[in-house]
């Protein structure tokens, strides 16, 4: 077949839909809060709505926090810290997190139903991602428990306590067992505050603990609004808080602990650079491309927003993105199909459309695919900014959506200067053949992670975190016990 | 007899009282020695009250220039390898070295010790020097790795430095308390600008001279003088600044610092002068880790 016959049928197919089914995610109708080893009653509290952002049907309600039942979950915490988890045996501790990390697994299915329901994303993500390396991390932190004293902080190295852990709402069972792995196995405790919009995965998860028959206030789940956040970044008996989302709310957190004695760590956001050479394989650029900016609809602290090319294959790399970008298939996050799903919330839809709006009053030129979006549910068909200037707001701002800015060079030194012109400083990908290139600009970006021919790849036994505003600490890896333990 | 007499009409005294000369020291500003760009001076007395030296009273402008100076240095001193940056740091041992007798009268006179005392603490401070020295090069390996990541890429972490690191040094300590908050970081490839004591600065405005023989890029040292209240918030507040050591703060005073610093997230160190576990927390605190996938396949 000629080329063209090739994009002519191409263009023609067709997908039926092949949905997963919502009823496997096996949810409560309501839910209390997680606290000493049980669920509080869920009448004890006034209740939200947790909202199916493909639908904006209530999946579940879930328990509004005070102040009061996070004083109980720290006050359990720091029973479980004293009596319980910090005088166990390492290799004790070990056996409950493999447990964890086993029956993650074993309700993977359902895992990854509730994950898309709740957080949007498509099924396809949640299943290949979210869930297996949710209990990855498990699996891999189980192993660090008894073996702290060859982790490079000296011969024993002490937990520091009770861990106020608060996660944001793009990765919710993931973030959740980033946090919660290494704090349990270097000894802490923890109280865990989800996303208000995604708190039902953590509580699928608080399930699993019962399960794994984990000692009573080892782990609690205090779910709610900001509110619930505040109180425990105040609460005076917490020694460390571990905090992801915005770099907005990284900032007040540590207003509010400066002078303090507690431990903080901070992955906040990004404007990651995506640096493409004009030697890089043109097909591989392109899918990396899309997979670091519409990957969990952008969605991502780390994304690649920016696209940094150099000047000689601008005009075609962006023909190829524009065209590949056109075959995204937006919708269902419950079909095994889709690539791009629901916005996690109607505010964080009103910001991508805000600032997406000011792309176009500033200059830029968009290009937005033009796929069917459904009728109800928050949506944002993914878009790519061409002409786009330094100064623009696309280019400066975390816009945590489908949007693609896309700006070149045409040095070296150019691209690494124009990648560092930012605040944030979280993660970067370069696209080159060429290994002692790669590697000259790798040296030189000040990011926390460099992805050299891919995009948006996590693991477990790797470190990851922020330079400047993107934050500080590391999570994962041997790094990722740092920010846990007293040293 | 005749030159007796000479003696005599000139001075009288000049054997056993002569009229010293009296050095101004100065702010240590991008390798160069500067008066204040607010033309103010203090005295400083030593501990029994008497003159010691006259020292630049250094204003927010000067910390601004220092910035400046340090993030131009910052970019030199880490694109040197790691073996000439111990090398470099070792030089100034050496020259410290060879100025023990200065640094130790200094530190009696600020702290009001015996010269015994103060030979060892001079002594004790010359050798953190080349333990630092020994870190540049170990660093990578100690704080870094290879990461077993389950998937066809090659993942590595490199540690590297935060960047230009703020450091406000005690009130109490001259010299010892100084070198270990600007040695640390010089060592992890961060440039430093510092706030010496106050009342007791002309050790650390020695340690600054003596940078200028021992090869330091212009910069990556500066040590500055004057009021705490006046330039530790700017140091703290400024977006420049990667991170700030603030272990020379007492705790009733660190909150409105630490406040400030929150601002472009710092990264704050506080800790301790007492061993091995502080000094690695210094190391630690203004590193950061980079961690590098790169794929791997035919």
């Amino acid at each position: 077949m000629s080329g063209e016959l090739v994009r002519s049928s191409l263009g023609s197919l067709s997908y039926d839909p092949a949905p997963e089914s919502a009823s496997l995610a096996r949810l409560r109708e309501r839910y209390g809060l997680f606290i000493n080893g049980t669920f509080t009653n869920p009448d004890e509290h006034a209740q939200f709505a947790s909202l199916n952002p493909a639908t904006e049907t209530t999946i579940a309600t879930v328990a509004q926090a005070t102040s009061g039942d996070v004083d109980a979950a720290v006050r359990a915490a720091r029973r479980a810290y004293e009596d319980v988890w910090s005088t166990m045996p390492g290799a004790e501790r070990a056996k409950y997190l493999y447990r964890v990390a086993r029956l993650i697994q074993e309700r993977a299915r359902e895992l990854a139903v509730v994950e898309t329901l709740d957080n949007g994303k498509p099924i396809r993500e949640s299943r290949d991602v979210d869930v297996p390396q949710a209990a990855a991390h498990f699996f891999y932190y189980a192993g660090w428990a008894d073996k702290l004293q060859h982790a490079g902080f000296g011969e024993a190295p002490a937990p520091l306590g009770v861990a106020g852990q608060i996660i944001p709402w793009n990765f919710p069972l993931l973030m959740a067992a980033w946090k919660l792995a290494p704090a349990l196995a270097a000894g802490n405790t923890c109280v865990l505050k989800p996303a208000e919009t995604t708190s039902l995965s953590a509580l699928v998860l608080a399930e699993i603990l019962q399960q794994a028959e984990f000692p009573a206030g080892v782990v609690n789940i205090v779910t709610g609004d900001g509110n619930v956040g505040a109180a425990l970044v105040e609460h005076p008996d917490v020694n460390k808080i571990a905090f992801t989302g915005s770099t907005e709310v990284g900032r007040a957190i540590q207003r509010r602990l400066s002078g303090t004695n507690k431990h903080l760590t901070l992955e906040l956001g990004g404007k990651g650079a995506n640096i493409v050479f004009d030697d890089a394989p043109l097909d591989e650029v392109v899918e990396g491309i899309v997979d670091g900016i519409f990957f969990n609809q952008g969605h991502v602290c780390c994304a690649g927003s920016r696209l940094l090319v150099q000047e000689s294959i601008e005009e075609e790399l962006v023909w190829r993105l524009e065209r590949r970008v056109e075959q995204l298939r937006v919708g269902d996050p419950l079909d095994k199909n889709t690539d791009v799903g629901a916005i996690n919330s109607a505010a964080q839809l009103a910001r991508i459309q805000e600032i997406s709006a000011s792309g176009e009053v500033e200059g830029a030129t968009r290009f937005t695919s033009s796929c069917a979006l459904p009728e109800k549910g928050y949506w944002f068909a993914p878009t790519i900014f061409t002409n786009v200037s330094q100064s623009q707001r696309v280019a400066r701002e975390e816009i945590f959506g489908p949007v693609l800015s896309v700006l070149s060079f045409r040095t070296p030194d150019e691209a690494v200067a124009k990648a560092n012109n930012t605040t944030y400083g979280l993660a970067c990908g370069v696209w080159s053949e060429k290994g002692s290139r790669t590697l000259w600009v790798a040296e030189r970006l000040r990011a926390g992670v460099v992805w050299a021919n891919t995009y948006n790849r996590f693991d477990p036994a790797s470190p990851f975190g922020g330079v400047k505003e993107s934050g500080f600490g590391r999570e994962g890896g041997r790094h990722g016990l740092e920010g846990y333990l007293d040293v | 007899m005749v030159a007796r007499a000479v003696d005599t009409v000139s001075r009288g005294t000049w054997m056993s009282e002569r009229l010293d000369v009296r050095k101004t020291y100065k702010l240590v500003v991008n390798g160069a020695f500067i008066r204040s760009e607010s033309g103010r001076s203090y005295e400083v007395v030593d501990a029994s009250g008497a003159f010691l030296a006259n020292v630049a009273w250094g204003s927010r402008k000067d910390v601004r220039d220092a910035v400046a100076a340090a993030r131009a240095a910052q970019t030199k001193w880490w694109s040197t390898s790691a073996y000439n940056r111990g090398q470099v740091l070792y030089r100034l041992a050496e020259m410290a070295e060879s100025r023990r007798d200065e640094f130790a009268a200094l530190v009696a006179a600020s702290e009001g010790r015996s010269s015994a005392d103060a030979r060892t603490i001079v002594d004790v401070a010359i050798d953190r020097v080349v333990w630092y020295a020994g870190w540049t090069d170990k660093v990578a390996q100690v704080f870094g790795g290879a990461n077993p990541v389950a998937g066809p890429f090659f993942n590595f972490s490199l540690p590297t430095p935060s960047g230009v690191v703020g450091v406000v040094a005690p009130a109490s300590s001259s010299l010892a308390a100084l070198v270990d908050q600007v040695l640390a970081p010089l060592a992890t490839g961060n440039a430093v600008v510092a706030l010496a004591s106050h009342e007791r600065p002309t050790p650390a405005l020695l340690l600054g001279e003596l940078t200028v023989t021992a090869d330091f890029p212009p910069g990556l040292l500066n040590v500055l003088t004057g009021t705490r209240d006046e330039l530790a918030p700017v140091l703290c507040s400024h977006e420049d600044v990667d991170g700030v050591d603030l272990s020379g703060v007492d705790d009733e005073d660190v909150a409105p610092l630490a406040l400030r610093c929150a601002e472009s997230i710092k990264r704050v160190v506080r800790t301790g002068f007492n061993g091995e576990a502080d000094s690695l927390r210094r190391l630690r605190g203004f590193l950061e880790t980079t961690t590098v996938w790169h794929t791997v396949g035919q």
